[in-house]
């Protein structure tokens, strides 16, 4: 089933068929960035606008080159520059890039159900690249993609979530996703961070690291924010660090084969021990490559769309001759 | 020469005796001279006749909790057009918070406000004073000042009121006076950074949650107060099924506490704040179905006294923001009685009281003389056509606030004329005004 949302505000509602046909699309696009023309021409004359109310480097680069790959003009504008600082309202601000006609905005924002506002008052596709702690839709995707690949499936699969899930836009996205996709998700931290009512979203919750991860074929571990210490979800960066920090012993726990994700920043020491950030198990590099080919499928599934022009799934006619490429790589789902 | 004037043909609903009957209702001048089986009082002596044929008659409507802005907030609604739309949603009397801009907290702005609300004419307005100076929770307000100017309660509505030593007192000082303390029940520290309901659809929106326990132990609290004081406690805008347990138990105890609930808080629950949709944004916030059938009953048996709207308007521009900073809270003035009436449709209580909980309710609660039909009452009646068909349009509203959740609900019942004090000062029966017209010539 293709992808026909007019936006990408969330992965909630998003059906399982939805998301296979954007990781085949994301699939597809993986050998574009392996060129050494990087670049194809399928949002020639498209304009990209990067509306960034948060520092970030990982997402906003990762956005721009995924639309630069595309051959889309990109223009980005950070909350220190724009009019925000100025006291426009973000209705204002969606109203006057509007008037500009820009073929989508990419947005991160401090506040949850940002993009719904300005998606109210703009025409063009609007891509939710981190709304407050509500969701961070292409980081799952990216990290479905990454498990897709390196463990051929998510149906069935045990996937550990472990950290600050209360404020965390990833592990909401990921819990809308994973779920739709048929993989059975653990919560695992304190309970000041993992609150009961949870449960409805039909996650197994854990308070212990080591049960959380006992078996499991993924583990997510999510960055603790440095901040959230001294507001009594836990008594120290410290104390939560000796109950909760990803440890080789802890990963031994899991299947053999686990694969070990982290969506970054890394605190390396605090959430997760640097050998096990760099060590076998970790894809957490595989994570950031896939999300430029996620962004690519979903700006050209979303703009491409838009303007009445065909979205194929594979979007076989844009690549050329990757095709035989996607027939080799393609075929898990 | 004293002018009298017959209401013909409605059927008359009398909170006070339960009744819901055919009745005429004579007044003469300002006052009622009281319900007479129909004819048994003819067109003598020159009264005029107001056909009221197939309406509903009602006490004035009383409402006990509305924000109207002024002074100071002009620009989100004004006491005349707070008026205006008090009188197009049937209420005779209101209460206005104390949240203005000066404050509400001295002898000279309760009387601002009165001088402003007899020049806006029409709905009676009565000032209800902060509780403290400046809102600021943390030293008593002026309230004798208020008092002799005025105020029918104290209330720093809005603010809740973390001090319980300050609440103390305010509970024992307001004795002198006979006024409540009508609280708005949330721990800020619980509460802090909230904007809606704590649980499942908050995680899910990624919005923080204010749990239903903020409200339920201010409210522990201060009907332990109450017990230590012997002041009377109204507990404005209840939302939460626990809160109905707490106030069950101190009213079967005997204590003075009594209670509000919102027409948003009986009809809406936390879902509606999926979309981000910040007419959804109030405090308390919406909570879930098993509080709103807690609510429910609680005003049927008599546990809540009073349906009140906590009418908050607010311009455009402070609504058309992130959920986060969205201003709380909604207009009522103009959905509520429509509303209420469907709660009788839905069968969770009968006409009479529902209509008690309109009038008589909140008018013992605040001892306005209003809410009955009794001979030698105040003549502030309340017409109301049970049938009429209509879809609710923010746009077409008299209040300047057009925030409302209910936008573009279809409704069926409204007020269609307001007489107070023996005036009718607003009339929307189709093509009547002019047979009153003629009938009084």
């Amino acid at each position: 089933m293709a992808f026909t949302q007019r936006h990408l505000l969330g992965l909630e509602g998003v059906s399982a068929g939805e998301i296979a046909s954007i990781l085949d699309t994301a699939a597809s696009f993986k050998e574009i960035s392996e060129r050494d023309i990087k670049k194809v021409p399928a949002l020639r004359g498209k304009t990209v606008i990067n509306l960034f109310y948060e520092s970030s480097t990982r997402t906003r680069t990762s956005f721009e080159i995924a639309a630069k790959r595309l051959s889309a003009d990109t223009v980005n504008i950070s909350a220190s520059t724009s009019s925000a600082s100025k006291g426009e309202t973000l209705a204002d601000t969606a109203r006057n890039l509007e008037a500009m006609r820009p073929d989508a905005i990419v947005v991160r924002h401090p506040a949850s159900g940002a993009c719904h506002l300005l998606a109210r008052h703009v025409s063009c596709p609007i891509l939710n690249a981190g709304d407050g702690c509500h969701e961070h839709p292409t980081q799952a995707l990216l990290d479905l993609l990454t498990i897709r690949e390196h463990l051929g499936r998510l149906e069935g699969l045990t996937v550990a979530i472990v950290g600050d899930v209360l404020h965390s836009r990833v592990a909401r996205s990921n819990l809308h996703g994973l779920g739709a996709l048929g993989a059975t998700v653990r919560l695992v931290g304190p309970p000041t961070l993992v609150p009961r009512e949870l449960a409805a979203f039909g996650a197994e919750l854990h308070t212990e690291l080591a049960s959380g991860v006992r078996d499991a074929d993924v583990i997510m571990m999510l960055r603790i924010q440095r901040e959230r210490q001294g507001a009594n979800f836990f008594p120290t960066l410290d104390e939560y660090s000796q109950y909760f920090c990803l440890t080789e012993e802890a990963v031994r726990l899991a299947k053999p084969q686990v694969i070990i994700l982290h969506p970054g920043p890394l605190n390396r020491g605090l959430e997760i021990a640097s050998s096990v950030a760099d060590g076998p198990y970790s894809v957490i590099m595989d994570q950031v490559t896939n999300g430029v080919a996620v962004r690519m499928a979903l700006l050209y599934l979303l703009v491409a769309r838009s303007k009445g022009e065909e979205a194929s799934e594979g979007a076989s006619e844009v690549l050329g001759d990757a095709e035989p490429l996607r027939r080799r790589t393609g075929g898990r789902a | 020469m004293s002018q009298r004037l017959l209401v013909t043909g409605g059927t008359v609903v009398d909170p006070v005796g339960g009744t819901v009957e055919p009745r005429d209702v004579l007044v003469e001048d300002d006052t009622l001279v009281g319900a007479f089986a129909p004819g048994e009082r003819g067109a003598e002596g020159g009264a005029a006749i107001l056909d009221a044929s197939g309406l509903l008659v009602l006490p004035g409507l009383v409402d006990m909790h509305v924000h109207l802005r002024e002074p100071g907030y002009e620009y989100k609604e004004t006491i005349r057009t707070g008026v205006a739309a008090a009188l197009a949603g049937g209420f005779t009397s209101v209460a206005c918070m104390a949240n203005t801009e000066p404050v509400n907290d001295s002898g000279a702005v309760t009387q601002y406000i009165l001088d402003r609300a007899r020049i806006a004419g029409g709905t009676r307005v009565y000032p209800i004073g902060a509780l403290s100076a400046g809102l600021k929770g943390e030293r008593l307000a002026e309230i004798g000042e208020m008092h002799r100017a005025g105020i029918v309660a104290v209330s720093d509505d809005g603010r809740p009121v973390m001090d319980a030593a300050l609440m103390r007192r305010a509970l024992e000082y307001t004795r002198m006076f006979g006024l409540p303390v009508i609280v708005h029940e949330e721990d800020a520290h619980l509460a802090a950074g909230g904007v809606m309901n704590e649980g499942v659809t908050a995680l899910r929106l990624g919005l923080r949650g204010i749990p239903a326990a903020a409200e339920e132990v201010m409210l522990a609290r201060d009907i332990a107060l109450t017990e230590l004081t012997g002041g009377r406690l109204h507990v404005a805008h209840v939302s939460t099924a626990g809160s109905v347990a707490l106030l069950r138990d101190a009213k079967a105890r005997g204590l003075p506490v009594t209670a509000e609930v919102t027409p948003h808080h009986l009809f809406l629950t936390e879902e509606a704040v999926s979309g981000y949709g910040t007419h959804a944004k109030m405090a308390p916030p919406l909570r879930t179905n098993r509080d709103v059938g807690a609510l429910r009953s609680a005003l049927a048996d008599g546990t809540i006294d009073a349906l009140a709207t906590d009418h908050a308007p607010h311009h455009h521009d402070e609504k058309e923001v992130e959920f986060e900073q969205a201003a709380n809270g909604v207009v009522g003035l103009e959905t509520a009685l429509p509303l209420a009436l469907r709660l009788v449709a839905e069968g969770v209580l009968d006409l009479a009281t529902l209509v008690a909980r309109l009038t008589v309710g909140p008018a013992r609660v605040l001892g306005l003389p209003a809410g009955t039909l009794d001979a030698g009452a105040r003549a502030d009646l309340t017409l109301v056509d049970p049938e009429r068909r209509w879809r609710v349009e923010a746009r077409v509203f008299r209040s300047k606030g057009r925030n409302t959740p209910f936008e573009g609900w279809e409704m069926t019942g409204r007020a269609v004329a307001v007489l107070v004090g023996g005036r009718l000062v607003y009339d929307d029966r189709p093509g009547t005004a002019a047979a009153l017209r003629s009938a009084a010539s």
